[in-house]
């Protein structure tokens, strides 16, 4: 069972090309040292996955416009300050890219830290979801070390699982805040009927109108579901049991 | 004859009971038949003075302060109309060593004139700056923004000329100027004193802005907690449009332009550009990433300058006596001067406009006069919230962008908090966590998540639970924070906390060879 979604997650991985593909004119840059061509209003991480390289991602997908948020597509760009996010860079002739570097494995790693931090232990071991490729990428794929100092803090653990959609339920304490599922719903629904209510570590996907989601304006499309890296969106078909939280860690 | 008299009609004076001033003045006149005209001034900033009333005797300002309603009939008594001396008296206002030290260019009129009155604003240099503009083709214009060295006031301390040109190259239309007048930095009120004190001032370097990048509209964005402010510039933007300062043809000219007030939905991160833009556009604050740049793509998609209300506030001087004459004040790349507010502890808490180049120490001990605790001075948050801290030993660092920068700090919008040997910088250090997780707008993951177990780690470090373990991760945080970050609230929280690592590691519990 395991081999045969490794298989569809590898297939997957590998069409995504992480941000919608553009028309234009050729651009070459350099990807780790190889010339790449894309078309012009291409972005880094498009480029770089044509090229072969292996770049983190977790809020972006070609399907929907890039957005920026979740910064573990970072990467090196000569003349560039910092690490700029591969998503939301547009390619330029003669741009000379790193993907991997002694200081982004390390900065991906922190990132992917502080998202374990928040996320149930429970379901690491034997996950599927893109969020379980990009532990693996990163080097994270057991979870949070047992003694790791982030342990012991605010979660999202407690707050209650939304099932009244017939079709699919929310679990919160797997949300990883992408906002894919509300720009799906956007872009490619056109319903604007998710939304991410509060602010700072309180962000939380939300129906737009209504306390859940069967009493928003959703139309039970399955472009969120469709869309979600971590499987806190999930169809209700795939637990004939009914969906229980294993015991918070 | 008819003697002029000066209260202060700004927000911190109003506090201290200016109002109250200005009427017993009023009252104690008619009760002896005096002929005194009650003008309602914006402050000098010498708020240790306020109410600073100030008489004016042939042309010179005598002041008096800080006055209390009920000081006001010995005033009269002792003859204050006249200039005598009473325990209040401070001779002429602009002899007074704090403020004759400073260079006034950007504040000239501040304290002098009536904010609301037009002619004062023209009578006292007002609108030479855009009648100059109106004369220079935008090219010559933005040459002289270009030769001024004028960097954003804001917080990046980007060249303003360069980005104006931006604007001005680029092709789409309309074209917009956005004054950033959120100003949620703590202890800052630089750009509440333009508001409140010549807010003209603000309306000709946007009208000027205009002129230079061929935009029609303009926006001031003000926040909430300005209710004075917001007052005070719809008065002069009123005043002003039916002046034919502001609308279509400005002044005879085929300048078209014209400016709204919108006031801030209440969040700091409003104040961060993007986020500005969004909410203006009457969306949820959050942070657009970057590229495109606003210059290109900002308000409703369109090529947009966006500055801070100071930045536009320097502009009328440098166009009116050319960027030249702006350069030549300053040092190394920061040129002209700067609007520094002192806060927090300090003796004397005043806006100060200097020159680039003075240490903070001078700033702190000469104009604030220390601690109005009378303790020593152990440490200067400088550049606002998200900048770093001095101990007292770094205080001769000088007022220059590179030199803050290379010292590991941030000279921000220009605010400096003072502090004395009763602060606990580990409280500080976590105040700067908690402040970016109640701010955060949680769109990207570092300030989201990261703040919040910043928070947490601090408190372990201050219990003692696991300090080094705690410690370490702490740091590795502020790397995250600082390189992983959408924006700069999170980009510059590490800030505040690695300086108060690095220069107060007792504070934390942490041992001396631990920190370094
Ligand atoms: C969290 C955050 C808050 C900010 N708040 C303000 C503000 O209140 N006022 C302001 O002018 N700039 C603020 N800025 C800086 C703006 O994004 C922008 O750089 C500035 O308005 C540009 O104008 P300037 O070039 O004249 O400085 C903030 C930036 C960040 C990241
Ligand atoms: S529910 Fe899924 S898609 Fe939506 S924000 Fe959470 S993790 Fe992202
Ligand atoms: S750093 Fe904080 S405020 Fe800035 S975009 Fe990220 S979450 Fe929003
Ligand atoms: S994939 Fe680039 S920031 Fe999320």
């Amino acid at each position: 069972m395991t081999f045969i979604w490794n298989e569809l997650r590898d297939l997957r991985d590998a069409v995504d090309l992480g941000t919608p593909p553009r028309d234009g004119q050729p651009v070459t840059l350099s990807i780790d040292g190889v010339d790449t061509t894309v078309p012009a209003r291409s972005s880094v991480l498009l480029a770089a996955t044509i090229a072969g390289a292996t770049v983190p991602k977790l809020c972006a997908t070609d399907t929907l416009e890039c957005f920026g948020s979740c910064r573990v597509c970072l990467v090196e760009i000569d003349g560039r300050r910092g690490y700029p996010a591969s998503c939301t860079t547009p390619v330029e002739s003669g741009m000379v890219v790193r993907t991997t570097s002694e200081q982004l494995v390390k900065l991906r790693r922190g990132v992917v830290e502080l998202y374990l931090s928040d996320y149930p232990d429970s379901d690491i071991d034997g996950g599927w979801s893109q969020f379980h490729t990009t532990l693996a990428q990163v080097g994270l794929e057991e979870g949070l070390p047992a003694d790791h100092p982030y342990r012991g803090g605010d979660t999202h653990a407690d707050v209650p699982v939304d099932e009244s959609n017939p079709y699919f339920l929310f679990d919160p304490a797997k949300c990883i805040v992408c906002s894919r599922c509300v720009r799906a719903c956007e872009e490619i629904q056109g319903t604007f009927a998710l939304t991410i209510a509060g602010r700072g570590f309180s962000s939380q996907v939300s129906p737009s109108q209504g306390e859940s989601f069967l009493a928003s304006e959703c139309v039970s499309c399955g472009a969120c579901v469709q869309a979600c890296p971590s499987d806190a969106l999930i169809e209700k078909s795939l637990f004939p049991e009914g969906y229980h939280r294993a015991d918070p860690r | 004859m008819t003697t002029n008299v000066y209260v202060p009609c700004d927000a911190i004076a109003l506090a201290l009971g200016a109002d109250d001033v200005a009427t017993a003045i009023a009252d104690q006149a008619a009760a002896r038949a005096l002929d005194v005209r009650v003008i309602r001034n914006g402050s000098r900033g010498l708020f240790w003075l306020d109410p600073l009333v100030e008489v004016d005797i042939d042309g010179v300002r005598h002041g008096y302060g800080p006055v209390e309603a009920d000081d006001v009939a010995s005033l009269f008594e002792a003859g204050f109309l006249g200039g005598a001396a009473h325990p209040l008296s401070l001779g002429p206002v602009e002899s007074i060593p704090e403020f004759a030290a400073q260079t006034r260019l950007t504040f000239a009129r501040h304290g002098v004139v009536d904010p609301r009155s037009l002619d004062d604003f023209v009578t006292h240099g007002g609108f030479a700056g855009l009648r100059r503009a109106l004369t220079l083709s935008p090219d010559e214009l933005l040459v002289e923004i270009e030769t001024s060295g004028l960097r954003g006031r804001g917080g990046a301390a980007f060249p303003t000329g360069i980005k104006w040109r931006t604007v001005a190259n680029a092709v789409a239309t309309p074209k917009y100027i956005v004054a950033n007048g959120d100003e949620g930095d703590s202890g800052t009120f630089a750009d509440r004193m333009i508001f409140e004190g010549d807010p003209f001032c603000l309306l000709e370097g946007m009208a000027i802005a205009a002129r230079a990048v061929g935009a029609t509209h303009g926006v001031i964005y003000i926040r909430s907690e300005y209710p004075h402010s917001i007052a005070t510039t719809q008065a002069a933007i009123d005043a002003a449009r039916s002046a034919g300062w502001l609308g279509a043809a400005i002044a005879g000219s085929e300048l078209s332009f014209d400016v709204e007030i919108r006031v801030g939905a209440g969040a700091y991160i409003c104040g961060e550009e993007t986020s500005m833009l969004e909410s203006i556009e009457g969306k949820r604050g959050t942070v657009r990433f970057k590229p495109p740049l606003p210059a290109l793509e900002g308000l409703y998609g369109k090529p947009t300058v966006v500055n801070n209300i100071l930045t536009f506030a320097s502009v009328p001087w440098i166009v009116a006596n050319g960027g030249a004459a702006y350069a030549a004040y300053g040092v190394g790349r920061s040129k002209g001067t700067l609007g520094v507010q002192l806060a927090g502890n300090v003796a004397r808490g005043a806006l100060i406009e200097v020159p680039f180049g003075i240490t903070v120490r001078e700033l702190v001990e000469r104009f604030g006069a220390g601690t109005r605790s009378g303790r020593p001075v152990r440490a200067v948050q400088v550049g606002g919230p998200l900048g770093a801290y001095f101990d007292n030993a770094g205080l001769d660092v000088a007022l220059d962008y590179e030199a803050i920068s290379d010292a590991g700090g941030l000279l921000g919008h220009g605010g400096m908090v003072v502090f004395d040997e009763s602060v606990d910088m580990a409280t500080q250090a976590r105040f700067a966590m908690e402040f970016c997780a109640a701010e955060s707008c949680g769109k990207c993951t570092p300030c989201r998540v990261g703040s919040t177990r910043g928070v947490e780690l601090i408190d372990r470090i201050s219990a003692g639970t696991r300090r080094e373990a705690n410690h370490e991760q702490l740091l590795e945080l502020c790397d995250v924070l600082e390189h992983g970050s959408l924006c700069a609230l999170g980009g510059l929280t590490p800030y505040p906390v690695r300086s108060a690592l690095r220069l107060f590691p007792g504070d934390f519990g942490l041992v001396t060879d631990v920190a370094q």
